[in-house]
């Protein structure tokens, strides 16, 4: 998350406690029961709504909102937890990188655990590579600063949200002539995979609730192919519990009327044509190429690559690495439950062969994960 | 189960739990030792009153943080898990591991926070030990406390008493130090007014102990938080609790924090708070007992015990339900 939206989602703590209001909540919720009821009459089946965006999942389960309306709608999880999308070739990739000498891994928390084809960041730690988590790239170019016998390699994990920092950390390093910093992009795109996600025919989706933080980047224009193109709803939320039942009522109403639109309930933070200084920064230091994702294969222009004039700053050309053939643990159903055509309990593996203790897939290990949210806060042993 | 010790295996959460069961507890099994507690009570014949040892070693980096440093951590931390477990602690040995290149003058402001902590806390410490390391293996100080004290006869804490109807209460607002900690040692540059809650709680415990009848367990939600150490509680006295999340405390500079970092207070660690389960009729007396202490000034009935067989509820504030369980795998900032 950009350090400009917390600083702002801080400002806003105050005003934020209306959306906690209790009797408000209870109001909706009732009213949300009353006509998702009638709607799933209408259907015959109950609405499926997608959260394209790992905190809502996360916001979902924690609230107990997904176990109070279970019986009125379909929630499903999308590709928006990015440690959850990137793929396993990336994973090993990244753990080939902190085996090197002299290499010091940085990276944004939730990447530590996750599991890789044969190993993980967290067990390579404990063999003795070097794996620094940072809340902010900009804290690993000041380390590498302090640290100059040591390469400090980021992992730039993430969607339009953390690509912004990551591209100005390789400002910060380069005005502060930081020549042992570098930078592993793996970010992703929201939109393609949206895109590829609903030509795939997978999941049958009736309305998105769309990401919160991506969108304070893009805009809400930017999703308005959704209603144009495939004639889906969506509606951007923020992350309190009136937000989400905010998101949930409007998506009813427009099913219910016909209606096909794309709303912005998140106007505290999201404009419509998002973050100008953001995307120009994007654009400035990055290029779009194939990416691969977990669950959804190889997307075209759906990955922002370092562009060629910042080759000093990319790991990957500075380091290059061989990995052995990468493979998905068997049984794994992560790439499903992140395309939102399963729920995490239709796994075989939850709860039993994978736990958060025990990961199997990168679902169970990010707190953003759609299992690992699932397996904190709605099932039950 | 992992072929080698990973951080997590430290975290107090589950990867924890089967360490000392898988290991530990398979070549140290005896009666004292199984009962999993954090003091043991020691029967010696023909005496009067129980001695209970606790023992306990402290490793936190940074060593100094806002409310606290390693020492006073060490102090509390030993006082407090012979104060819950209805303990009068008296004593405290202290083992110092030392990383060569500490500075002594860090070194004597750690030992002049833990001897104030001592008087603080009425414990004298009459025992130590000093090792030192080579400068990389380990991280400027380790400290173990072993503590002893005197068991109180009219106190007799246990799971097999916890029963269905009793109230469980906490002392105050929850995850102060493990965010803390966790912001200071991330360089994260948020929290700026968070501070730990580290302090010594046998005073306002054996107030507790004395003046309330009906006190069932006392534990204190160090690693792992309250989630874990309820779940602990609930699973040896087969019982099931349900937790009202309105009614738990949280700080607003940490429930805003931990929610940037994607980070849960109830599974963060605290080191001035205990989880009481009281009976129903004397819960309301204990609470505004508690609250009377500056350590117990936002003390607060969270939830109830009723029949199950181990399971956590968290109900939310429009009646939500979702479940606890233990920690798995250690606090780690989000993504995005």
């Amino acid at each position: 998350m950009a350090r400009w939206i917390l600083k702002q989602e801080k400002e806003e703590r105050a005003s934020l406690l209306k959306f906690r209001d209790r009797q408000l909540s209870c109001q909706l919720l009732q009213e949300i029961k009353l006509k998702g009821k009638c709607l799933k009459e209408k259907l015959g089946r109950r609405p499926v709504f997608m959260e394209v965006c790992g905190t809502h999942t996360v916001a979902f389960s924690k609230t107990g909102l997904r176990k109070a309306l279970e019986e009125i709608v379909d929630l499903r999880s999308g590709p928006g937890c990015p440690v959850c999308v990137t793929d396993q070739e990336d994973i090993d990739r990244m753990i080939q990188l902190s085996s090197l000498e002299n290499v010091v891994l940085g990276t944004f928390g939730d990447m530590v655990r996750v599991p890789g084809s044969r190993t993980s960041l967290e067990q390579e730690k404990a063999r003795g590579a070097w794996v620094k988590i940072f809340y902010s790239p900009s804290d690993a170019v000041q380390w590498a600063l302090r640290n100059p016998g040591k390469q400090m390699i980021f992992l730039g994990i993430g969607f339009e949200t953390t690509a912004p920092v990551v591209a100005l950390s390789i400002r910060e390093a380069e005005d502060l002539g930081v020549k042992n910093y570098s930078v592993y992009s793996v970010h992703k795109l929201v939109i393609p995979a949206l895109r590829a996600l609903l030509n795939d025919k997978g999941p049958g989706v009736d309305g998105f609730i769309l990401p919160g933080h991506v969108s304070a980047v893009i805009g809400r224009k930017a999703f308005g192919f959704l209603a144009q193109e495939f004639n889906i709803p969506g509606v951007i939320a923020g992350f309190e519990p009136m937000d989400l039942l905010g998101a949930l009522e409007n998506l009813i109403y427009q099913m219910d009327r016909g209606e096909c639109r794309i709303d912005n309930e998140y106007s505290r933070l999201v404009r419509e044509e998002g973050n100008k200084t953001a995307q120009t920064v994007i654009r400035e230091f990055f290029d779009t190429a194939e990416g691969s994702w977990r669950g959804l294969g190889k997307i075209p222009a759906s990955s922002l690559v370092l562009q060629d004039n910042l080759q000093k700053y990319d790991a990957l050309k500075r380091f290059p690495v061989e990995i052995s053939r990468p493979f998905n643990k068997e049984g794994c159903r992560c790439g499903e439950v992140l395309t939102g055509k399963i729920v995490p309990t239709f796994c075989g593996m939850f709860g039993k062969e994978c736990t958060p203790s025990r990961p199997v897939g990168p679902c169970m290990v990010s707190s953003e994960g759609a299992c690992s949210a699932y397996f904190h806060y709605d099932f039950r042993e | 189960m992992s072929d080698i010790i990973i951080l997590s295996h430290g975290d107090g959460g589950i990867l924890t739990h089967n360490l000392v069961n898988d290991i530990f507890l398979k070549y140290f099994k005896n009666p004292y030792l199984i009962q999993l507690t954090d003091s043991v009570f020691l029967n010696f014949p023909g005496e009067g009153k129980g001695i209970v040892v606790s023992t306990d070693s402290f490793v936190v980096s940074p060593i100094f943080f806002p409310g606290g440093d390693i020492g006073k951590l060490a102090v509390c931390g030993t006082v407090n898990d012979l104060a819950v477990s209805g303990a009068r602690p008296l004593f405290l040995t202290v083992g110092f591991i030392l990383e060569e290149g500490l500075l002594l003058s860090e070194l004597e402001e750690v030992v002049v926070s833990m001897a104030r902590t001592a008087e603080e806390a009425g414990v004298v410490i009459v025992a130590g030990d000093t090792k030192v390391v080579e400068k990389g293996h380990g991280d400027k100080i380790f400290i173990n406390t072993t503590g002893i004290g005197t068991s109180e006869e009219e106190a007799v804490l246990g799971y097999e008493a916890v029963k269905p109807g009793d109230k469980i209460v906490i002392n105050g607002t929850l995850g102060d130090h493990g965010l803390t900690v966790l912001t200071r040692r991330q360089e994260l540059g948020l929290g700026e007014g968070l501070q730990s809650d580290c302090a010594p709680l046998n005073g306002i415990i054996q107030k507790a102990l004395k003046e309330i009848k009906g006190i069932k367990i006392m534990r204190d939600p160090t690693r792992g938080g309250l989630a874990t150490t309820l779940k602990e509680i609930a699973v040896f006295s087969r019982l099931d609790f349900t937790i009202f999340e309105e009614q738990v405390p949280v700080a607003e500079e940490v429930r805003s924090t931990a929610e940037m970092l994607g980070l849960d207070p109830l599974y963060l660690a605290n080191e001035g708070k205990f989880i009481t389960i009281v009976e129903s009729a004397q819960a309301d007396a204990l609470v505004q007992l508690l609250r009377e202490d500056p350590l117990g000034k936002e003390a607060q009935i969270i939830g109830k015990v009723e029949d199950g067989s181990g399971k956590v509820y968290l109900k939310t504030f429009f009646g939500g339900t979702k479940y606890l369980h233990y920690l798995a795998g250690t606090p780690l900032p989000r993504i995005c």
